[in-house]
């Protein structure tokens, strides 16, 4: 079976004062139906201009090139009307902050059956059918009542769900979620995760989670890619990257995380912070703040090679090689 | 071990206009002792903001008693604070939003120590001093705070409120707006200082790995109330509220097992019209019929812990809940 999508070498230039300058670099990565794939790194990192050039929602003068072929068509080379054909109807995207993406003033009804009968066509009845089936998807107590109220009547978790139900509302294949449950308590979190983790099951749902938090990526993903100054520092299947990180940056990341067990030793934070929109540095992005750094890694652009089964690592001199 | 601040029985009331009134802290006895970082939880809409805020005297007490080192916090006004309740400072979460633009860095830090007395040509020196005791270069002092990033500001809005030589510091969710490695940085900042300086510090975080880590002494909040306090490794290992362990066991961990979080069902109540009895039986996998009526009091166990719950008796060591399950594994959806 072919991947739903696929990206290859993607480069996304945003158009800055000191002219254009990359925010993705050359990033290539598959995502198949039914699975959570996680796009994870620090603010900065390109992990959330990759999602809107996906989606055709970059902003004005950005510039693309590679190929992103969803379903068989480059989304990357479509015409806007084209895109939004796609867009809403079979990739859907879901934001950190669902009072911003839902409307305040406009019943959950509306902005519920708007997509439905836009795209499917559907008819007035039909639609709310169909909407209160999503609530109840979601979990939505009382969807029937739900229907005629407004998001500022939800709390923040019930927003979410809402705007989840949004998403699905014309049975998409791809969900693209941008940091869902960044905003939430750990409580309402735990029931999005379940919730994405529901859908992937039972409606062979693609799910890709962006977020900084690995233990979120743990919890749902089947596989990771971590991204770093616009490209791609290591990807493989969760336990891999997990337990046996093969990146140094992967690894920073990692210690810096509270350690499980609790006790009095200090936080090991990466040093230094992540590089801003064209100041990325040259060869290895990632060597200024690395504790391997090799003379090379100033000068050679490393690749990603193959490390393990289906798990590459952007570090030619694999310092973490042997710790496996 | 003495007690820094205390506050007993403390309530702390929003009026809307039209609307009832909220009751955001009901009753809080809370104390923290000299050199000891408090972690302060719970979910959004708990009140452990309004709790923070409460204690250093930016919102008014409807009813209760704040005292720090001695001396009662009185809400305050349009005037300077009262001498002796400097020494009470706190770290808000936004360091975009708790910086003036306008004013250099150095300049918001030497507040501090003018207030204190110092004269201006000497607090040049010590404001350096500070800028560096919290990882930024003396130099620092002549720029604005829109030259540093997130991690940096709130470096510089720590070197502010040390700046009074404060023994206790508030600081509400400092590290949530920061990005990850510096949300490390910052947490192993506040921690030494607390150490070094042998201050108390009342950590207020959502985020229950770090206080985990960090603090000696976690409060659970909900709803308005603490229902939980105790030394942090044995309120992780065995909690003895329900609320405790749902919120514990929400958590996801990065350890690549792909195992999802467990749901706690519901959400945090309307605090205008909190549940009859126990606060938390709605949502409780516990509850008991008496639950619906009885509302437990916060009671002290052995072992300087305290739990708000019916299954849990004064006096005695926590009962581990586990074995109080209904359903055999409380992971089992």
């Amino acid at each position: 079976m072919g991947a739903l999508l696929e990206v290859e070498n993607l480069t996304v230039w945003l158009a800055t004062r000191r002219g254009p300058q990359k925010a993705v670099d050359d990033v290539s990565f598959h995502v198949d139906a039914g699975e959570i794939f996680g796009l994870a790194g620090e603010s900065g990192s390109g992990k959330t201009m990759t999602a809107m050039a996906l989606l055709g929602l970059l902003p004005h003068a950005a510039r693309t090139s590679g190929r992103a072929v969803f379903d068989g068509r480059d989304l990357l080379s479509m015409s806007a009307k084209q895109l939004r054909s796609v867009r809403g109807r079979h990739i859907a995207m879901v934001s950190q902050d669902p009072s911003t993406s839902l409307h305040p003033m406009l019943t959950v009804e509306t902005q519920l059956t708007e997509h439905m009968r836009h795209h499917l066509g559907l008819g007035r009845s039909e639609a709310r059918g169909r909407a209160t089936e999503l609530l109840a998807t979601v979990r939505i107590p009382d969807p029937e009542r739900a229907l005629s109220a407004h998001p500022a009547q939800f709390s923040g978790g019930m927003r979410q769900r809402i705007a989840i139900a949004v998403a699905l509302a014309c049975q998409p294949r791809l969900l693209l979620a941008d940091e869902p449950t960044t905003a939430l308590d750990v409580t309402v979190q735990a029931g999005i995760l379940r919730l994405l983790d529901r859908l992937r099951r039972e409606q062979d749902l693609a799910v890709v989670v962006i977020t900084h938090d690995l233990g979120v990526m743990s919890a749902v993903t089947d596989r990771i890619c971590v991204m770093y100054g616009g490209r791609l520092a290591e990807t493989g299947p969760r336990q891999d990257v997990l337990n046996q990180p093969r990146h140094p940056y992967t690894r920073g990341l990692l210690d810096a995380l509270p350690h499980p067990e609790g006790g009095a030793a200090a936080l090991r934070p990466v040093p230094g912070s992540p590089p801003p929109l064209g100041r990325v540095p040259e060869g290895c992005p990632f060597h200024p703040r690395c504790g391997f750094a090799l003379p090379s890694c100033r000068t050679e652009r490393p690749a990603p090679v193959l490390v393990g089964e289906a798990h590459t690592s952007a570090c030619p001199p694999d310092p973490l090689g042997g710790a496996a | 071990m003495s007690v820094l601040l205390e506050a007993t029985g403390l309530a702390v009331e929003y009026h809307r206009r039209g609307g009832p009134t909220v009751r955001a802290v009901d009753g809080v006895d809370l104390r923290l002792n000299r050199g000891e970082i408090l972690g302060l939880v719970g979910e959004s809409g708990c009140g452990k903001s309004t709790l923070g805020r409460a204690v250093v005297g930016l919102l008014p007490a409807a009813a209760g008693e704040i005292r720090f080192a001695g001396h009662p916090v009185a809400p305050l006004g349009r005037r300077r604070r009262p001498r002796q309740l400097r020494g009470l400072q706190m770290v808000f979460q936004d360091p975009y939003a708790s910086l003036n633009p306008r004013r250099r860095v150095g300049e918001q830090i030497a507040d501090g120590y003018l207030l204190g007395g110092v004269a201006r040509a000497e607090t040049v020196r010590r404001t350096g001093e500070l800028l560096e005791r919290v990882g930024l270069a003396a130099d620092a002092a002549s720029r604005y705070p829109h030259e540093f990033s997130g991690g940096q500001r709130q470096r510089i809005a720590i070197a502010r409120a040390l700046a009074t030589d404060p023994s206790c510091i508030i600081a509400d969710e400092p590290i949530s707006a920061l990005d990850a490695s510096a949300q490390a940085s910052v947490a192993n900042l506040l921690v030494a200082l607390v150490r070094e300086l042998d201050m108390g510090m009342v950590f207020i975080s959502h985020d229950l790995s770090v206080v985990r880590q960090i603090a000696d002494r976690t409060a659970v909040m909900y709803l308005g109330r603490v229902v939980e306090v105790g030394p942090t490794q044995q309120l992780w290992s065995a909690p003895a509220h329900p609320y405790t362990r749902a919120l514990i066991a929400a958590v996801p961990r990065a350890d690549g097992a792909g195992v999802l979080p467990v749901e706690l069902p519901g959400d945090v109540p309307d605090p205008a019209r909190p549940p009859t009895g126990c606060r938390f039986h709605p949502r409780c996998p516990l509850a008991r019929p008496e639950c619906v009526r009885h509302d437990p009091p916060l009671v002290a166990l052995s072992g300087d812990r305290a739990a708000a719950c019916v299954l849990q008796n004064a006096g005695e060591p926590a009962r581990p809940l586990g074995e109080l399950d209904p359903a055999a594994s409380p992971a089992q959806k």
